[in-house]
């Protein structure tokens, strides 16, 4: 009886999940240019193979495919400093917007504003922000400086694409923490008052393990959509200046449709790989939230 | 009473036979992309052929040119692509072209009239088939601003100016009016190679196969990367994005921000529209090197599609287009290089062109004579985009620091090969 109410959703499910994930796996598995899966000539592992010869894994430039290494590097390097920043600045917020400060529904619905907005409208504001006659540029000649290429130089542009991100989403986070910081009962904090505990002390061993299941949450979800990453650093930079903020998601996105000859085989592949790295983490993250409950 | 019924009747009859003759029409999509007023143009021919022709009603899809060579060939693979679509990827979408000869009144005018560009049309082997026509012939060069030269008070090179003289004269110009770009060359393949080969590229060798990497390219992929060093091109065209992306800089040239912009003919149409009389622009020939004064040549066509349901429709319809009369009247209003060769030969009246416009024109179209061997082949190439990419991408990379000039040139090479061999597997 239970199966036949889950088969609907089962369906769905399947139709819309488990099939592109097998048609994908087709594509993975053969080559040239044609679109559909009966014309295409298999090649059995010979993506993959392409994808994974390389000189060395720590180098790109030794790889065969060394855009797509380079895209794994770039995201790796992104993924660390977004979550960090943004587990670290949404904890920051939470906490100060738990407080009773004035203007605090005032701050709550700022810090959450961003969040409404769609990507491509943040990457485009901040572009314009940026640019070589951008309003940042503008203030940095008033003050007298030489104005900066921050989104052709490598470093300027890998941190405004990790600064961005972090000020387009951090509204969300702050929000779960948030409402994991107001689920903790007040009488703890009462208690700890009465004991004379100091702030810190409260903060290390009564907020922070009373939050800790948020905070898997917050880290997790933002781990899995910095892995994911796409639209807000295209806009941006277009994975330039070279190929410095170049993401895997771009990769892919670019070798099955944008460049010339349309290797769909290839970006099949890659984009399974790029699959099994997310059910990875989201494993991570059943298996976190098990051990806590239990 | 009998009046109003009468006249109720005769109502109704009315809307019947109209409802009758709508049923009977033939829909085509045409796909269409524009860089200046030309899907104005193309909007009133096509009113008139409906006019002309009551059984055939064509909608005009308009879209960006990125949609045209990214979507359109995945729409085109799927078999879900428009009746006729304007492309300018001729080699590239050739295998999903109708060949319209079969359901052509006059082939020959066809072949007369755009016989070499048809070629481009073609797949190896192909010497016949007729899939449309140009819709403008493009031709690759500079325009320069005139205004910041006088500002300046720096003497314009000559007609015969290599490119080395010009970049001096833009970088002291430049200095002298602070404009933040001597030199701006559009992040394209094209306007790459007209460069190249004018350096001496031959990209083939003896067998007709690509050989991209030679001294001459060499020259050319040098000149731009030293450029970007000593600060006469700015990174943020060629260095700022990542793989093949296209980006331009008529905005900056419209803004009176660039001192010689390399780019091509389709830009004389906005340009003339939107700066006005704010400065004096020229177009000026391609500059020199070693090799010759040659451009690149390219363009676009308009194609009939292979899948269409209405083949026959689509023949009226491009024969009507590509009329001399419509034609001459679509290049006029365009303000386009004709991709004609009878229009060519007798000359066209650009009545809204400014005299600069006009003068523009004039010297583009003067360039086409200039053209070198390569650079007619290069176009004509079935695989050219596979090159143009290969080349964005890695000398993109050399310019923003990732890797140096041998290596980018080791991985055009090895791209270009992997890529065709990607293409041709069956």
């Amino acid at each position: 009886m239970p199966y036949i109410f889950l088969l609907p959703n089962l369906l769905f499910f399947g139709l819309f999940v488990f099939v592109p994930i097998a048609i994908n796996f087709v594509y993975s598995i053969t080559g040239g240019p044609a679109l559909f899966p009966s014309d295409r000539p298999y090649v059995g592992a010979g993506q993959y193979t392409y994808l994974f010869e390389c000189g060395s894994y720590v180098d790109p430039s030794t790889c065969r495919e060394d855009h797509f290494w380079r895209g794994v590097y770039n995201t790796l390097f992104f993924t660390f400093f977004q979550v960090a920043t943004m587990v670290g600045l949404s904890l920051l917020t939470a906490i100060v917007l738990n407080m009773k400060i004035r203007g605090r529904g005032f701050f709550r619905a700022v810090y959450f504003f961003p969040v409404l907005l769609s990507p491509v409208v943040v990457a485009l504001i901040w572009k314009w922000i940026l640019q070589r006659d951008g309003l940042l540029n503008a203030a940095i000649t008033g003050l007298g400086s030489d104005r900066i290429l921050f989104l052709a130089e490598p470093g300027w542009a890998m941190f405004w694409a990790i600064f961005v991100s972090v000020w387009a989403h951090m509204g969300f986070y702050t929000l779960i923490l948030l409402a994991g910081l107001q689920a903790i009962p007040s009488d703890i904090y009462e208690a700890a008052e009465m004991d004379a505990t100091p702030r810190w002390r409260v903060f290390w061993r009564l907020t922070l393990p009373l939050l800790w299941p948020n905070l898997i949450v917050v880290v997790v979800l933002s781990l899995i959509r910095a892995v994911q990453t796409f639209d807000e650093v295209f806009v941006l930079t277009g994975g330039g200046p070279g190929t410095s903020t170049l993401m895997v998601v771009q990769y892919i996105y670019e070798t099955a449709f944008s460049n010339q000859v349309q290797n769909f085989g290839l970006a099949a592949a890659a984009s399974l790989v790029l699959g099994i790295v997310l059910f990875a983490l989201t494993l991570a993250q059943l298996a976190f939230t098990q051990r806590k409950s239990s | 009473m009998k009046t109003t019924k009468m006249l109720l009747g005769c109502a109704l009859f009315a809307v019947g036979l109209g409802m009758s003759q709508a049923y009977a029409q033939t829909t085509l999509r045409m796909t269409w992309y524009s860089d200046g007023n030309e899907g104005e143009v193309m909007t009133d021919l096509l009113r008139r052929f409906e006019e002309q022709n009551k059984d055939i009603k064509v909608v005009l899809d308009q879209v960006p040119f990125k949609a045209i060579n990214e979507n359109l060939p995945v729409q085109l693979a799927a078999g879900q692509g428009p009746d006729l679509a304007r492309v300018a990827d001729l080699g590239g979408v050739a295998r999903y072209m109708l060949d319209l000869r079969p359901h052509l009144k006059d082939p020959a005018y066809f072949e007369t009239n755009f016989g070499p560009f048809l070629e481009w049309m073609r797949l190896p082997g192909d010497s016949s088939s007729i899939p449309g026509y140009m819709t403008q012939l493009t031709l690759t060069g500079p325009f320069v601003n005139k205004t910041l030269f006088e500002q300046a008070n720096v003497q314009m090179p000559g007609p015969k100016a290599t490119w080395e003289e010009w970049a001096t004269a833009a970088k002291n110009v430049a200095a002298k009016v602070q404009a933040p770009f001597p030199i701006a060359i559009d992040r394209s393949g094209h306007r790459f190679f007209s460069l190249a080969i004018t350096q001496g590229a031959k990209l083939f060798d003896d067998k007709g196969e690509p050989a991209v990497v030679d001294e001459g390219f060499k020259r050319g992929a040098q000149l731009v990367f030293d450029w970007h060093k000593n600060g006469v091109m700015s990174k943020e065209l060629w260095g700022s994005v990542a793989g093949s992306a296209y980006r331009g800089a008529n905005d900056e040239f419209k803004n009176a921000q660039v001192v010689l912009y390399e780019s091509g003919s389709w830009q004389i149409g906005q340009f003339d529209k939107t700066i006005g009389d704010a400065f004096d622009w020229v177009a000026v020939p391609t500059p020199c090197g070693p090799a010759n004064c040659s451009g690149m040549p390219g363009g676009a066509a308009l194609v009939g599609i292979k899948t269409t349901q209405h083949p026959k429709e689509v023949a009226r319809l491009i024969e009507y287009l590509a009329s001399e009369n419509v034609a001459a009247e679509f290049y006029e209003r365009s303000l386009f290089v004709p991709g004609h060769l009878g229009l060519a030969k007798k000359g066209l009246e650009y009545k809204s062109a400014s005299p600069q416009g006009k003068a523009a024109l004039k010297v583009f179209s003067e360039g086409v004579s200039q053209l070198s061997p390569v650079a007619n082949k290069l176009q004509g190439y079935v695989h050219n985009r596979v090159i143009f990419n290969a080349v964005i991408s890695r000398l993109g990379q050399a310019i923003a620091g990732e890797s140096s000039l041998d290596e980018a040139y080791k991985r055009i090479e090895a791209d270009v090969q992997q890529q065709i061999a990607e293409r041709t597997k069956k």
